[in-house]
């Protein structure tokens, strides 16, 4: 995919650096002026560079529909106009013009790019409009049925408050005439299983009481859990105490845990949790979620981000905006120094852009 | 097919509040007064007697209970006043507080009870001992046991009929091959256990029968010592045969020297409401004499009037 976006953006304007915000996805430039096929002076090449862009072709996630709708409006009635931009695009039409019938055929990749780039705005209203606890019921449903990373079942397990979760629970099984920890048993077959169905059933006590005495008990037991499993190979997430723990204990409980965990080994158990990916996530899930969520977001705007990465941004955004998006806003500017807004408007286009950014806030 | 038995006419909340105080003040306490109001009040109108007797009075009705009688008849009296899922929560935690092989309470709220009472029951006890139930038993129970009950009180199942009848032959063979190699904790069990809907179990259960040739707590009769597999029988019963389960508890609480009243009062205050009648009509059925004679016959005083009420007698 990559190659098409860097072909994309190396064929357009070699006159001068383009305004692009995402740079990063060109590798050196071919810069090869001799080969400019267009009579077209430099203005031109910047229409079509714009124009590529509102096509999400540099980079970038949804697409710029007032520009490509102002494009039908500038070029109306000139379709050869329309031919100079598909010949300068060839991570979009196919390189050769000569190839198949005689003209610039679609490159099938990039149109599923599109297709996905296109519907980024949808999904995010569709996404929106829906009750909170459907919108999880399905993601949950895509995980155990089409394959979608089980950290998001985590998410939704270790995010949402007691009462959350267990709407979320009801839309399922009013969606699907199943009960969610029945999928989840049966799907998640592998070494998950149990930690995961054990996550989604918990109906975690939500009040402020916290036992120092029974954190510090369990910090300990963590600690000796980590301890045999790097001794014997086994895995943490097979281990008892492990998944009782952090199945069943109320969230200020499970903070208290961690931070004594922390004084008495001398590091966060998400790095001892680390080798193995989901446990990694239910530790950051439940102890703080905004922490999390600034890390998903800025994984969708990261280089070589694969397709589920930037579909998070969509999922992060729609889920927090209502519940703790003001604390997630803080950990992002936190963690990486900028200001989300800024970077989501950086990194996307169009009205997708804008829902984002209403979503975000101020 | 409840027991209880509310009289046509009921009297008003303030008039029961009323009767019941003059049977606490003074001396001694009028126990056949408190049997024949709070025995004769459905769930709704205990709850609003107990809402209006702290009003009136600035005392919980159940400190004034505690405070006057005693022993079983106060347990059972206690018991049947609260809310089911108050009850189910009390019950649970003294069970998980005192938890020993063999104890079938928790067997008995996660699978005799809808999955959305089950559900009040968990947040029941989230207000009442400010932790989570799963919490409690996942940190008082070890070993399969622990393995067994804390998915299984956690459990929110599907509660309609749909049934997959190829799902049903399939998890079938696997309990088969898996009690056949007695690998009676094996997580298999566990998952099909603790997470298929009832309509779902049922059919699993049949088909098992069919291909078979007996029902599967035959396999499960293996060690008849063995109280872990007399869990799993007990989940299986509650599942297929609540009433028989029931009359079963009643009829080996009631049997030989002395009384199990704990375990008595437990399936009467719970039943009284929901299906007493048909346990009564599967006690009768399984030892030829009604339960409310063989109670009558093993408990006595003011204990003994209290579970007849709650049994539909006047």
């Amino acid at each position: 995919m990559q190659q098409f976006l860097a072909q994309a953006s190396s064929n357009s304007s070699a006159a001068s650096p383009p305004a692009s915000p995402q740079p990063r996805l060109r590798p050196q430039p071919r810069r090869e002026p001799q080969h400019r096929e267009r009579e077209a002076p430099a203005a031109m090449a910047d229409d079509h560079q714009e124009l590529a862009r509102a096509f999400s072709g540099m980079g970038g996630l949804g697409v710029d529909e007032t520009v490509l709708v102002s494009a039908l409006g500038r070029w109306r009635r000139q379709p050869e106009k329309r031919g100079q931009f598909r010949r300068s695009f060839p991570g979009f039409f196919s390189a050769s013009a000569c190839v198949g019938a005689g003209i610039e055929l679609c490159e099938d990749e990039y149109v599923r790019h599109l297709k996905i780039e296109f519907s980024r705005f949808k999904s995010a209203m569709v996404l929106w409009a829906m009750h909170p606890w459907e919108r999880d019921a399905r993601w949950a449903h895509h995980v155990l049925h089409k394959a979608h990373p089980p950290a998001i079942l985590v998410e939704v397990a270790c995010t949402r408050s007691a009462d959350e979760l267990l709407g979320a629970r009801r839309a399922y099984q009013a969606l699907y005439h199943r009960s969610l920890e029945e999928d989840v048993a049966y799907r998640a077959k592998e070494a998950n299983a149990n930690l995961l169905v054990g996550l989604v059933s918990a109906y975690r006590y939500e009040g402020p009481l916290v036992s120092e005495e029974l954190a510090k008990e369990e910090a300990k037991a963590l600690g000796a859990a980590v301890k045999s499993a790097s001794a014997s190979s086994a895995k943490l997430v097979h281990n008892e105490q492990v998944v009782r723990v952090l199945a069943t204990r109320s969230k200020p409980q499970l903070r208290a845990t961690f931070r004594l965990y922390k004084e008495l080994h001398g590091k966060p158990l998400e790095e001892d949790f680390a080798a193995e990916p989901c446990l990694e996530e239910v530790v950051k899930c439940l102890d703080s979620p905004a922490k999390y969520f600034a890390e998903v977001i800025n994984g969708a705007f990261k280089d070589g981000a694969d397709k589920q990465a930037k579909a998070a941004l969509t999922r992060a955004v729609v889920s927090r905006s209502d519940a703790d998006m003001e604390e997630i806003k803080d950990a992002y500017a936190k963690q990486y120094g900028a200001k989300l807004a800024d970077a989501a408007a950086k990194n996307t286009h169009g009205h997708y852009k804008d829902a984002l950014l209403a979503m975000i806030g101020k | 097919m409840a027991t209880l038995k509310v009289p046509t006419a009921v009297p008003p909340v303030a008039d029961d509040c009323e009767q019941l105080r003059k049977a606490f003040q003074g001396w001694g306490t009028n126990e056949a007064l408190i049997i024949s109001i709070l025995g004769h009040r459905d769930a709704a109108q205990r709850r609003a007697i107990r809402h209006a007797y702290a009003e009136a009075y600035g005392e919980e009705l159940l400190r004034s209970i505690t405070d006057e009688i005693s022993g079983d008849f106060e347990r059972a009296v206690i018991l049947w006043t609260l809310e089911p899922a108050e009850r189910d929560a009390v019950l649970a935690n003294e069970a998980v507080r005192k938890w020993q092989p063999g104890s079938w309470v928790l067997v008995e709220i996660a699978c005799a009870r809808g999955s959305a009472q089950l559900l009040t029951v968990r947040q029941a006890y989230h207000d009442r001992f400010k932790r989570s139930l799963e919490e409690d038993v996942a940190a008082h129970l070890t070993g399969d046991f622990r393995k067994l009950l804390v998915p299984l009180v956690s459990a929110y199942r599907y509660e309609g009929p749909e049934v997959n009848t190829r799902l049903a032959h399939s998890e079938a063979n696997i309990l088969h091959e898996k009690i056949h190699h007695k690998a009676y904790s094996d997580d298999e069990i566990i998952r099909i256990l603790t997470t298929r809907s009832k309509a779902q179990l049922l059919a699993t259960f049949n088909h098992y029968n069919d291909a078979f040739g007996h029902p599967i707590n035959k396999d499960l009769k293996v060690d008849p010592e063995d109280e872990f597999l007399k869990t799993l029988r007990a989940v299986i019963r509650c599942f297929t045969c609540p009433d028989r389960y029931f009359e079963k508890v009643i009829r080996l609480a009631i049997a030989g020297v002395g009384t199990d009243e704990n375990s008595l009062t437990r399936v009467i205050t719970t039943r009284a409401e929901v299906d007493l009648k048909l346990i009564k009509e599967a006690y009768q059925k399984r030892n030829s004499a009604p339960l409310e004679r063989a109670v009558a016959g093993d408990t006595s005083g003011d204990y003994e009037r209290m579970l007849l009420a709650l049994l539909g007698q006047e």
